[in-house]
């Protein structure tokens, strides 16, 4: 046990002590925010390129109503030319509208030399909708009818509330569960390879390193594979670790900043529904302040470490079959595919959290810690979660179990590459 | 108990061979004991069996008198043929946690390496990483490693390979020493030189069975073909009746002459034949050395 311990401290602290380590655990959640922030922000920036269209009406019905905007600017021309379809022209699109679109709905059409502007379609089908509607509508002679039917049209948004165990209310959002639920998800399955592939790229170090050799002179080889998986093991949550708190004074310092009270963040705030102010962007932050993140986190270490187990395990004994780095690859595509499913499963799971999809992922344990992940937010019924870890961690300890052999055998072999039957020949050997 | 180690039919099978047959030796205690054998021949799975690393499919070790346990690894050094240690850690730090893994405290492991460098001459390296020293010093850093915690059984697969004429004496010299400090030596190499000079006992293998086994001296004397060598001064020569010469050589103002002492004579007898033609200079049996033996085992072993 002792020599267990002294290997998971040199596989933590040579991992930890690493430069790469500390800059990409300092930058991660930076990155993320990046990656998070970015593209709202540029959705949300207008686009600057400026269009100028040539607009052909020979209804003259609806030239008025398509005035352009900043970026769209219309020039009325009587015809068709010929120079409209050439590289000089001034025109980026033509459109054309050749009779009444209430009655033939084709005789509008945009012509451009590349693709249609995007913003000028998008433009040019909204006035249009707008003025063929008006146009049906008046066509009824009813009185204030534009009033009545602009009165009538409404989106309506339901507000869902949750009762907890105590009866009081919170309000959720199966939308933002969703999206935590994504979130946690694509942090396992990242943290599962990405640390699984640093223990097979360690026991393959090893071995093309012969240090194995002394290795197993000193330890066991079983002692040795459970040393680095903890250490890496450990690596991982410790990263965790920093990522979480790192997190949560962003957040409190956000909040602080932005106002929201978040004193008590982690157990589930108490909703007032009725009054928080609607559509002040702020509600999304008590709605995540809502869930039961303490839940989640214990739920995400728990299911980081079964399935790390589990395909940490898988992974050390491919590295110690193999004989460097390259070889890997037949033997990580099935892994990769099962990893690429899971995540499918765990999208398909947002739409239908309780299907038999999702909840046969949830038991399988190779795809349980990403599809559960995604699960989690909804509240799941406790003998799901259980069930589970039960057979998550099981699997894991038989797993473990028949990789120690194939590493037992693998690290000590040299020469050609094996192949899986090899490797199921190594479980007997004694 | 006289043997340290006693290797009883040992026998290894792999899925498309057998690596050893049957295999049995004894290592004296206290001695250096040769494994010998080309290629392929099993030397590295008989030495992996008695680390304790591999399993034998049937046989038994008894180290020390009783069975082979897994705890006997701790009173075993090994060097590895295939020499190999962390390229990105620092010597020191890398020494003192193989040390540790072999149960010595950090504090005892850092005292002994400290010793150990500074006996070595690399105690600048301390603080490098391993992939920044040349390759001789790193097979330095891994023998220290190998016989630091003072074991009673040390392992060198192939010591040799790899060190320089320099370091290699160096490393003969610290093997002879540990010997003589009561270390029981078991090292594998194809060096016959090297055989000759530190080995006490032998044990040959080929084709997975142990062909040629004993001590160095007897094992000579049993192969010896009854050859002599003869100098005498340069420009005289003896008669071919006496014996068959079967080589001669000049050396300055001396003749070597290689003879074949007829069966059934003695020493005395062919000496005193032999002077009554000339001044004979120096007289001795031509011991067979351990390369031709090799040679002559194996491909005998071959013909079969």
């Amino acid at each position: 046990m002792s020599k267990i311990w002294i290997i998971i401290q040199r596989e933590f602290s040579v991992r930890v002590k690493k430069k790469s380590f500390i800059i990409l655990t300092i930058l991660m959640p930076f990155l993320v925010g990046a990656l998070v922030f970015v593209p709202a922000l540029l959705a949300t920036m207008k686009s600057g390129e400026k269009n100028t269209v040539a607009l052909i009406d020979v209804t003259n019905h609806y030239a008025p109503i398509l005035k352009g905007t900043s970026n769209i600017h219309f020039v009325r021309e009587s015809a068709m030319k010929k120079s409209f379809q050439q590289e000089g022209s001034p025109f980026d699109a033509v459109v054309f509208i050749r009779g009444d679109l209430t009655r033939n709905a084709d005789a509008a059409t945009i012509y451009s030399r590349g693709e249609v502007p995007h913003a000028v379609e998008e433009y040019v089908n909204d006035k249009l909708t707008e003025k063929i509607r008006n146009d049906r509508l008046s066509v009824y002679k009813f009185t204030n009818i534009k009033q009545v039917v602009a009165d009538a049209e409404t989106k309506f948004s339901v507000k869902t509330a949750r009762w907890d165990k105590n009866g009081n209310t919170t309000i959720s959002s199966s939308d933002i569960a969703g999206v935590v639920g994504i979130v946690f998800s694509l942090f396992i399955y990242m943290f599962i390879l990405s640390y699984g592939g640093m223990v097979m790229q360690g026991v393959v170090e090893e071995k093309t390193n012969r240090i194995v050799e002394i290795m197993v002179s000193s330890v066991k080889p079983w002692q040795l594979m459970i040393g680095k998986i903890a250490g890496v093991a450990f690596v991982g949550l410790f990263q965790f670790l920093i990522w979480i708190l790192m997190l949560t004074s962003i957040v409190a310092i956000a909040g602080t900043l932005f106002g929201v009270a978040t004193t008590g963040a982690m157990p589930p705030v108490v909703a007032m529904s009725a009054e928080i102010p609607q559509g002040t962007g702020l509600e999304w932050l008590h709605i995540i302040q809502g869930m039961n993140f303490t839940e989640i986190i214990v739920l995400f270490v728990l299911y980081f470490i079964g399935g790390y187990l589990l395909f940490a395990s898988i992974f050390a004994a491919i590295g110690a079959s193999i004989n460097e780095q390259q070889d890997a690859q037949q033997f990580m595509m099935p892994i990769i595919l099962i990893f690429v499913f899971a995540l499918y499963a765990g999208m398909f799971s947002i739409q239908n959290p309780d299907g038999p999809l999702a909840l046969w992922c949830s038991f399988i344990p190779f795809t349980s810690p990403v599809v559960m992940m995604v699960r989690v937010p909804f509240d799941l019924p406790l003998w799901q979660i259980m069930l589970s870890l039960v057979l998550l961690y099981g699997t894991s300890g038989l797993i473990i179990w028949l990789s120690s052999k194939i590493y037992r055998i693998g690290i000590l072999m040299y020469g050609k590459k094996p192949t899986f039957r090899d490797m199921m020949k190594w479980l007997k050997y004694k | 108990m006289q043997n340290f180690i006693v290797a009883e039919n040992i026998v290894k099978r792999f899925a498309e061979h057998t690596a050893l047959d049957g295999v049995s030796i004894c290592v004296p205690r206290g001695k250096v004991f040769g494994l010998l054998g080309p290629n392929g021949a099993g030397k590295t799975t008989l030495i992996r069996i008695i680390n304790h690393i591999t399993m034998p499919d049937e046989g038994t070790v008894t180290f020390d008198g009783h069975d082979l346990r897994a705890e006997d690894m701790l009173s075993i050094g090994y060097l590895p043929e295939e020499r190999g240690l962390y390229k990105k850690m620092k010597v020191g730090e890398q020494s003192i946690y193989l040390a540790r893994l072999k149960g010595l405290s950090e504090q005892e492991a850092r005292r002994r390496l400290k010793i150990w460098f500074e006996k070595l001459d690399i105690m600048d390296w301390w603080n490098r990483k391993l992939e920044e020293l040349s390759k001789g010093m790193q097979q330095k850093v891994q023998f220290i490693i190998t016989v630091l915690h003072e074991p009673p059984l040390l392992i060198f697969d192939e010591p040799f390979s790899g060190f320089d004429p320099v370091n290699a004496e160096i490393l003969k010299k610290e093997i002879l020493e540990l010997r003589d400090k009561g270390h029981t030596i078991l090292f594998s190499t194809h060096s016959m030189a090297s055989v000759e000079e530190i080995c006490d006992n032998i044990a040959l293998i080929n084709h997975s069975k142990v062909v040629l086994q004993g001590p160095v001296n007897q094992i000579r004397t049993r192969y010896k073909k009854n050859t002599y060598r003869v100098t005498i001064p340069a420009g005289t020569s003896f008669e071919n009746s006496a014996c068959e010469v079967i080589g001669e050589e000049t050396k300055g103002k001396e003749k070597i002459m290689i003879v074949r002492k007829p069966e059934g004579e003695t020493n005395s007898q062919l000496l005193s034949h032999l002077a009554e033609h000339v001044e004979i200079l120096s007289f001795e049996e031509c011991l067979p050395s351990m390369n031709d033996i090799f040679i002559r085992v194996v491909t005998d072993n071959e013909l079969r």
